[in-house]
């Protein structure tokens, strides 16, 4: 449970950045952080104390497999979704880069040409 | 039949690619003859799948509680019919349009991307496969609305990508919630599960999650803020996929699939759909009033309509979810070629503003004729098809005995009604303004689209019992019976 808990916090701590904070760069991290615990939220539901593995050899036995095995399919779920991250995070980055070269600045608040 | 469904993705990913690997001879004339051929093709693919009822493909052969599964329903084919006869269009418009800018390749390279996540979402039956198809077509999409590059087609596509990467990563986390109280991530599964457990705390915090991610990319009013800038920034034929299509399978669709069939509605969901419902349809339609710009005033009146949508969900009876769809299927249309002929009336006078407008009627005859039938429908002035839809879901919130929802219908009606008179006054109709003097006729491939979209936005309204009869009814079914939906799924596991 207090895995859960600091994991939680830790996406409250993205959260916060990337509502509270100014500069662009603090909320692109603050993105990157939310997407860690989720990440790392995922890995916690097949995490196991001491777990093995999770693959069927012949000597083993399936009941205790079943028991000390991690949970493979939410380790398939995250590789996916970090190569969804790297994919977001880079457009992200060369937005903001593209977006320093127009306006002169990363603050969030002095880019306000629409509104309406 | 069931080898066609992978194609819908398939073909669109090795278009994109092949696009681009080609690109590197060809630069102009191929891409856009390539995805024009890519399009027809998807659009001919769903011939095939017309009349067959439900098809399940199964990926690799794996059994569907365990294996990645491809699902068509009547309630899909609807939606595909949507996207790919919207995206075909498009793309012929694109033809002409494209010559604005300088690189075509990425273009319609990312426009495939986009049409391969939006045909992945709707055939996807895995949770998980969703938001992966979700995730190509949101990546797609904010990279083409900051396809100018300009200062403010930057500052929109940031805001949308910071917004939606945020209800992104809320989704992927109501994801995890639902998969470790079920122990699965295909939908029926995790649907009979729900049905037999019922009342997990968790899964009302997913419910949460879910409303919040898939409203935002709907949207719906309280999360609407990013919708107004992406829409009226992107290039016309992505404001016309934006608004007609993206924001309703990525949100709409999303939400009536994961709530009706997969976690369940109950009295609160409902609930909550009207308001936000009623919210957005208010909202929209207020802030839609005082536009000047012509592709923000259409960017706010989406928002009003899909109000409209949500309302007719929200009823929960099959009168309004027969409304809703229809909504759905019709504003797919009206919104495209306003949005489509907005993009033709920029590229003559290069103004977007309603002051500097005026007069349209005598320079552009075929561009103004087709976008004054597009706000007639949009406006539901009969016999067009905008009529008929909101007609419908009057009817069921009056039935239903739900007064507060059909005045505000009747209200919001009645605004849409005003601010495209006014768009009609000021930029069709009247004196010629200074900008519009230099103004010609759009060249054909421009026109072709228009045109069709305004005989489409016609017939519908005039064949609208047979439309409704055999797509959306079968549709509307298929939405309201979760256990059918496992049962085609799972069988009699």
């Amino acid at each position: 449970m207090t895995l859960y808990m600091l994991n939680f916090s830790l996406m409250m701590v993205g959260m916060y950045a990337l509502i509270v904070k100014r500069h662009i760069v603090k909320k692109i991290l603050g993105i990157a952080i939310m997407e860690y615990a989720v990440n790392h939220f995922l890995i916690l539901i097949g995490f196991k104390k001491a777990g093995v593995a999770p693959i069927l050899t012949k000597d083993m036995d399936l009941a205790t497999f079943i028991q000390t095995a991690v949970d493979p399919l939410p380790q398939a779920l995250v590789l996916t979704s970090i190569v969804i991250g790297l994919g977001t995070l880079a457009l992200m980055v060369a937005i903001a880069i593209r977006l320093y070269e127009r306006y002169g600045t990363f603050d969030m608040h002095e880019i306000n040409r629409l509104r309406g | 039949m069931d080898k066609v469904l992978p194609f819908f993705v398939a073909i669109p990913i090795f278009s994109a690619i092949f696009m681009l690997l080609i690109g590197k001879w060809e630069k102009k004339i191929f891409p856009r003859i390539w995805s024009i051929i890519t399009t027809a093709t998807l659009v001919f693919l769903i011939s095939l799948i017309w009349e067959k009822g439900t098809i399940i493909h199964v990926m690799g052969g794996w059994r569907p509680p365990y294996g990645i599964i491809m699902i068509k329903d009547h309630l899909s084919l609807l939606m595909l019919i949507i996207v790919n006869v919207v995206a075909f269009l498009s793309i012929i418009y694109s033809y002409s349009y494209i010559t604005k800018y300088e690189d075509y390749l990425r273009f319609f390279s990312l426009f495939m991307l986009m049409l391969a996540g939006m045909n992945g979402v709707v055939l996807s039956g895995d949770i998980f496969n969703l938001f992966v198809f979700l995730e190509i077509a949101s990546l797609a999409s904010y990279a083409l609305v900051g396809y100018g590059v300009g200062a403010e087609e930057l500052e929109a596509s940031f805001k949308y990508l910071i917004l939606g990467a945020f209800a992104s990563l809320l989704i992927l986390f109501g994801i995890g919630i639902i998969y470790s109280v079920t122990g699965s991530v295909n939908m029926a599964d995790i649907a009979r599960f729900l049905i037999n457990n019922s009342g997990n705390k968790a899964v009302l915090m997913a419910t949460g999650l879910f409303l919040f991610g898939f409203g935002l990319k709907a949207g719906l009013v309280p999360f609407h803020a990013w919708l107004p800038d992406a829409h009226s920034s992107a290039p016309a034929p992505i404001s016309a996929m934006l608004s007609g299509v993206l924001i309703k399978v990525l949100g709409i669709y999303a939400l009536m699939r994961v709530f009706y069939h997969v976690i369940g509605v109950s009295e609160l969901i409902l609930n909550i759909f009207l308001v936000i419902g009623s919210l957005s349809m208010v909202v929209g339609a207020l802030m839609g009033f005082g536009q000047d710009d012509i592709k923000r005033l259409f960017a706010f009146s989406s928002i009003s309509q899909m109000g409209y949508v949500m309302v007719g969900i929200g009823l929960g009876t099959p009168l309004g979810i027969i409304g809703a769809l229809f909504h759905l299927l019709n504003h797919a249309g009206f919104k495209s070629l306003m949005f489509l002929s907005s993009g033709a009336i920029e590229d003559e006078t290069g103004t977007r503003s309603l002051s500097e407008l005026g007069g349209l009627r005598q320079k552009m005859p075929v561009t103004s004729a087709s976008s004054v039938v597009g706000a007639l429908s949009i406006s539901g002035v009969p016999p067009f098809n905008g009529f008929w839809s909101k007609l419908i879901i009057l009817i069921a919130a009056l039935k239903v005995g739900n007064i507060w929802v059909s005045v505000i219908i009747v209200l919001t009606a009645f605004f849409t009604l005003s601010y495209y008179l006014r768009f009609q006054k000021n930029a069709i109709f009247g004196d010629i303004g200074k900008k519009v003097e230099g103004a010609r006729e759009v060249p054909i491939p421009m026109v072709v689209p228009l045109v069709l979209l305004a005989i489409i936005c016609l017939l519908v309204g005039i064949f609208n019992h047979s439309i409704i009869s055999n797509i959306i009814i079968p549709a509307q079914e298929t939405l309201l019976d979760r256990s059918g939906y496992i049962l085609s799924v799972l069988g009699n596991l």
